[in-house]
This record gives structure tokens, C-alpha cells and sequence, in this order.
């Protein structure tokens, strides 16, 4: 179990595949809490996923079992064929899974910039003239070549992240899950990460795994997965999740404004579909009725 | 209260020369080497050659003389304390009597020696962390204590400790600011009562921010494990560190005059 197969390996295109995963905090203790039950997904190869869940959800959780960070109660998580589970494979799965958290100040180790984003380098016993190289290019995809030598305190968060960002691209990772890496940013900031998240994907071809409790992020994703009390609810095409605003609605998610709009306008009579994401789709099927 | 922002960790000062160039390694221990002599030194001449020899160090480092001036500054009530105490405590030849205490001649000579040797301590470091980023002290911390692994030197650990100190003090300054604003916004007073009276009232600020820290030190861990973190063993560096000629000539140098200040008594 959990081998990787080159046989196997070059012929799949599922890369990251949950299967029955079930993960209780304090197991064996009277306060056990499940946060996962029975978690069923694949993730495709260049896949854009968002993940959406109110607080306390399981979503970081979920995040967290990618790449072994937790490791599941029941059911297994495989990564190209390697189990988590197995202490052998760990390294390996984490070179391969870049990971970008909430807070930007909690995850930036090094002094400087350049230092920072080296970190993961200097961990897997890179040649120096290899991460110089792999350094200044990750650099150069973020954007952040002038302030390489700057420290980290003195970036703003949207630009910490970038660096965070920088540091997994370094490692020449394959996937990218970041875990809420908005939620403690300026609306500028904000906007950044999101972008800089879609270049990644269409550009480098690296498969993203988002999470968010922002539904009008969530919006610009090829596919949303739903949790609600640690489970899947909904696995689908932004549009159909849109579809249900009454659901979204109970469970405490923020719907985007557009959507909203749409919902209103439909609940007084005029032919609006009730899940439009985007303000130019509004503005066509405003146009109707001019 | 206001903590600046762009606070700077150590006094490191960049100047292109010569000195800021030197090895890490090799600048730790010659201020090793140097402190070490003003121990076992007995005689002004060498005291001398050594002031002369830190002179044209911070000469040839381009830092401005006032900056170390600077670093002796918060130092001087221990250095004229000091002083006082040999003044009067060393028995010999008295040449002044107020009330029960005598000045020795002796003790005039030795408390200026002392005072002296403080002095060039003080200079010899402040020469060091002025002419060296925190960075390259860290590095070259690290690669020293390498040689002492055979001991069980932990020398990586102690490195990772420095470098997430220096990152995360701008940090927690910031964040003590935050606190210190929320806490006058809730009607908290810093400036009056007694001592302990205000020392206590500091509690409502300390405790938040060591429960932040240890919230950091989680979440930081974590993240230092998901980037492949795992201790010492089979790391590289970034930056690399070389011994060139320039650090060899200087650390013979300083060999040299360090015996010379030594030996030779006039």
C-alpha cells in the first residue's frame, strides 16, 4: 500500500484522491470531536478547486491531511499513489504540495525576503548555485525581484503571502493548497493572491486547491466543493452550487453582491436566472429589459 | 507610546569596505581572540596597542566613529561604578581620606585598568555587530559551532533560534503596540501609580501578547513542517561563506598583535 508505481503513475491522472477519510480530534477521549466523516474526492491534474465550508466546517482540516500534516482517524490519503500514512513517503509529498496558510506573519521563517524563500531549499539539501537559480525565478513569477533583500515586516500582507507563494514555487511544487490565505488581507491584497493563484494555474500549470469562506472567490473557480460539519455536501460547477442560494444562505456563507442582486430581482418577478457570478452576465440580461 | 516601525534589530551599519566583507567566522573570532587578550593583558602598552589596533579597524570599516561612542553610551554608569569601587576597596598607599574611606594610589591605577578594559571590550563588540548583519553573525554562529557538534553542540538549533528571534521581535513589537492601544482604549493607565503599581498594571499587556506568541509559535512550526523542516541534519545553506585571502591575512594580523600586545612589556 502506498508505493508509488511509475507504471501506474504515468498512465493516472488523479493525483490527490481522498478516500473515506474520517479524522476525530481527541480520539479515545470523552471530548472526541469528529471534524471529517467519510471525505470522498479526487483531484485531477491542473484542476482549479476552491473548497467552501462556514467556520469551523473542517476545511483546514481537510487542508491539513494533503499533505500530512494530519493524518486521517480512518480511510487513507493518497498523493500520486503515496500514501500519507506512510512516514516514508512524507517528505516526498510535502516537496510536492506547497502550502500557504491564513497569516501571513506566522509562516515566513527567514530574515529576508530571498532568505525566506529559500527556507524550503535549504531543507532538502539544495546546491547553492541550483537555489540561486530556482530563487531568483520564483522571484520573478511573483513579482517581488525589488524586494528581495527587504524584511519581512516592513511587506504588506498581500506581498507576505506573495513571498509564501514564492517559497512553494521554489520547491518546484506540483500543487498549491492554500488554506484561507485572504481572509487577513486588504481588499488590495486580496485581489493579488487571487490572481497571482489564477497565473499559477493557467501559466505553470499547477494544480490549485483554495479555501475560502468568500463565495465571490470561491466564484472564480472551475469547480467548488461544499463542506458543511465535516462532510461533502456539494461537489460541483460554481454555477449549479449558485443555483442553491437558499442552502448557501443557511449555512452562513456570503453570497456575492451580484448574486444577491440577481436573486432580489428574480424574487420580484423579472427573469433573472438566480446565479449569476459575473457583472457583465447581469448587465446582458439587464439589457432585455431596456 | 510608539515603537518605530522600521526598527532595526542589532546595529548593523552597511558600508561597501573592506572590514564588512571579511568572513563572519573569521571577524567572530578575532573578537574572540581580542577580548580574550584584555584579560591576560598586564601592561598599558598593550592596552594601547590594542585601542590602536581596534582604532584602524573601525577606520577601515567606514562606520562612523560616533556610532560606537554610541554603544558605550548605555554602559557608562557600570564602567564609573567600577571605577568608584577600585578607587576605594584596593589597600595600599593612601592619598586621599573622606570620612571612613581612603583612595589608594593603587587604587586609582587599578580601577583605570579596569575601566580601560571595559572600554575596549565594549569597542571590540560594538566593532563586530556594526560591521556585520545579523544574518551573517547568525551564519557564522552556526558554522563555528559546528566544530563543537563532537560536545553535542546543538549548533543548528541555536541558529534557527537566532534567526526566528530576529524575524519575529519587529513582529511582537508591533503586535505590543496593538495591545498597548487596545488596553488604553479600554481605560487602562500606564503612567501613574507607584512602581509595582504600574509594573502590575503592564500584566493586562504581557499576557495577551505571550499567549499571541505561543499561537505564533504553533502555526510557525507548522508551517516549518509543510516546507520540509526537519532539523539540521542534511540542510544546505543559502548563503555561502569563504574564507578568502583577504580573511586569512586579516586574522594573521590580528594573531600578531594580539602577541605583540601580549608579550612585549615596557
Amino acid at each position: 500500500m502506498g508505493l508509488p508505481n511509475p507504471a501506474i503513475k504515468k498512465g493516472i491522472n488523479t493525483l490527490i484522491k481522498f478516500s473515506n477519510v474520517t479524522h476525530f480530534y481527541n480520539d479515545g477521549q470523552e471530548n472526541k470531536i469528529t471534524s471529517l466523516s467519510e471525505i470522498n474526492f479526487e483531484i485531477q491534474k491542473g484542476d482549479f478547486i476552491a473548497i467552501i465550508g462556514a467556520n469551523g466546517s473542517g476545511k483546514s482540516t481537510l487542508a491539513k491531511h494533503i499533505n500530512g500534516l494530519l493524518l486521517p482517524s480512518q480511510g487513507d490519503v493518497f498523493v500520486e499513489n503515496y500514501n500519507t500514512k506512510d512516514p516514508e513517503n512524507i517528505w516526498e509529498i510535502r516537496k510536492k504540495i506547497g502550502m500557504v496558510f491564513q497569516n501571513p506573519d506566522n509562516q515566513l521563517v527567514a530574515t529576508t525576503v530571498e532568505d525566506d524563500i529559500a527556507f524550503g531549499l535549504e531543507n532538502i539539501g539544495m546546491e547553492e548555485e541550483e537555489m540561486k537559480e530556482r530563487v531568483d525565478w520564483a522571484l520573478n513569477i511573483v513579482d517581488l525581484n525589488e524586494l528581495r533583500n527587504s524584511e519581512p515586516h516592513l511587506l504588506s500582507g498581500g506581498q507576505k503571502q506573495k513571498v509564501v507563494i514564492a517559497g512553494a514555487l521554489a520547491m518546484h511544487t506540483s500543487y498549491l493548497v492554500l488554506d484561507e490565505p485572504t481572509s487577513m488581507l486588504d481588499p488590495k491584497g486580496r485581489k493579488e493572491v487571487l490572481e497571482i493563484t489564477k497565473r499559477l494555474n493557467q501559466e505553470e500549470k499547477i494544480t490549485i486547491i483554495y479555501i475560502t469562506q468568500f463565495m465571490s472567490e470561491a466564484a472564480e473557480f472551475n469547480k467548488i466543493i461544499l463542506l458543511d460539519k465535516g462532510k461533502i455536501i456539494l461537489s460541483d460547477y460554481p454555477k449549479a452550487i449558485f443555483k442553491k442560494v437558499d442552502l448557501l444562505i443557511k449555512l452562513s456563507l456570503e453570497i456575492p453582491q451580484i448574486t444577491k442582486l440577481a436573486r432580489q430581482l428574480s424574487e420580484n418577478g423579472l427573469n433573472i436566472p438566480t446565479n449569476i457570478l459575473k457583472e457583465e452576465e447581469m448587465m446582458e440580461y439587464l439589457c432585455l429589459y431596456i | 507610546m510608539k515603537f518605530s516601525r522600521n526598527i532595526t534589530i542589532g546595529q548593523y551599519i552597511y558600508q561597501n569596505s573592506l572590514i564588512h566583507k571579511l568572513d563572519p567566522r573569521v571577524k567572530i573570532l578575532t573578537t574572540i581572540l581580542v577580548i580574550i587578550s584584555l584579560f591576560l593583558i598586564k601592561s598599558w602598552f598593550g592596552f594601547s596597542i590594542i585601542a590602536l589596533y581596534l582604532f584602524i579597524n573601525i577606520f577601515l570599516s567606514k562606520v562612523h566613529p560616533k556610532f560606537v561612542l554610541k554603544g558605550i553610551k548605555p554602559l557608562i554608569i557600570i564602567i564609573i561604578i567600577t571605577l568608584i569601587i577600585h578607587f576605594f576597596t584596593t589597600p595600599g598607599e593612601v592619598i586621599y581620606h573622606i570620612w571612613i574611606l581612603n583612595i589608594t594610589k593603587e587604587g586609582i591605577q587599578r580601577g583605570l585598568f579596569i575601566a580601560v578594559r571595559l572600554f575596549l571590550l565594549i569597542v571590540a563588540t560594538s566593532w563586530l555587530t556594526l560591521t556585520t548583519s545579523p544574518i551573517a553573525l547568525t551564519d557564522g554562529i552556526e558554522r563555528l559551532l559546528s566544530v563543537l557538534k563532537f560536545i553535542k553542540v546543538p549548533a543548528h538549533e541555536i541558529a534557527m533560534m537566532m534567526t526566528i528571534a530576529l524575524r519575529f521581535i519587529p513582529t511582537l513589537m508591533e503586535e505590543t503596540e496593538k495591545i498597548i492601544k487596545a488596553q488604553m482604549a479600554r481605560g487602562a493607565d500606564f503612567e501613574s501609580g507607584n512602581l509595582i503599581k504600574r509594573i502590575q498594571n503592564f500584566l493586562p499587556i504581557i499576557i495577551p501578547l505571550f499567549i499571541n506568541a505561543f499561537h505564533r509559535a504553533d502555526e510557525l512550526a507548522i508551517a516549518m513542517e509543510a516546507r520540509c523542516y526537519r532539523g539540521g541534519e542534511g540542510r544546505t545553506h543559502y548563503r555561502k561563506l569563504m574564507i578568502s585571502i583577504a580573511d586569512q591575512i586579516f586574522f594573521i594580523t590580528t594573531l600578531f598583535v594580539i602577541l605583540i600586545a601580549y608579550l612585549v612589556v615596557l
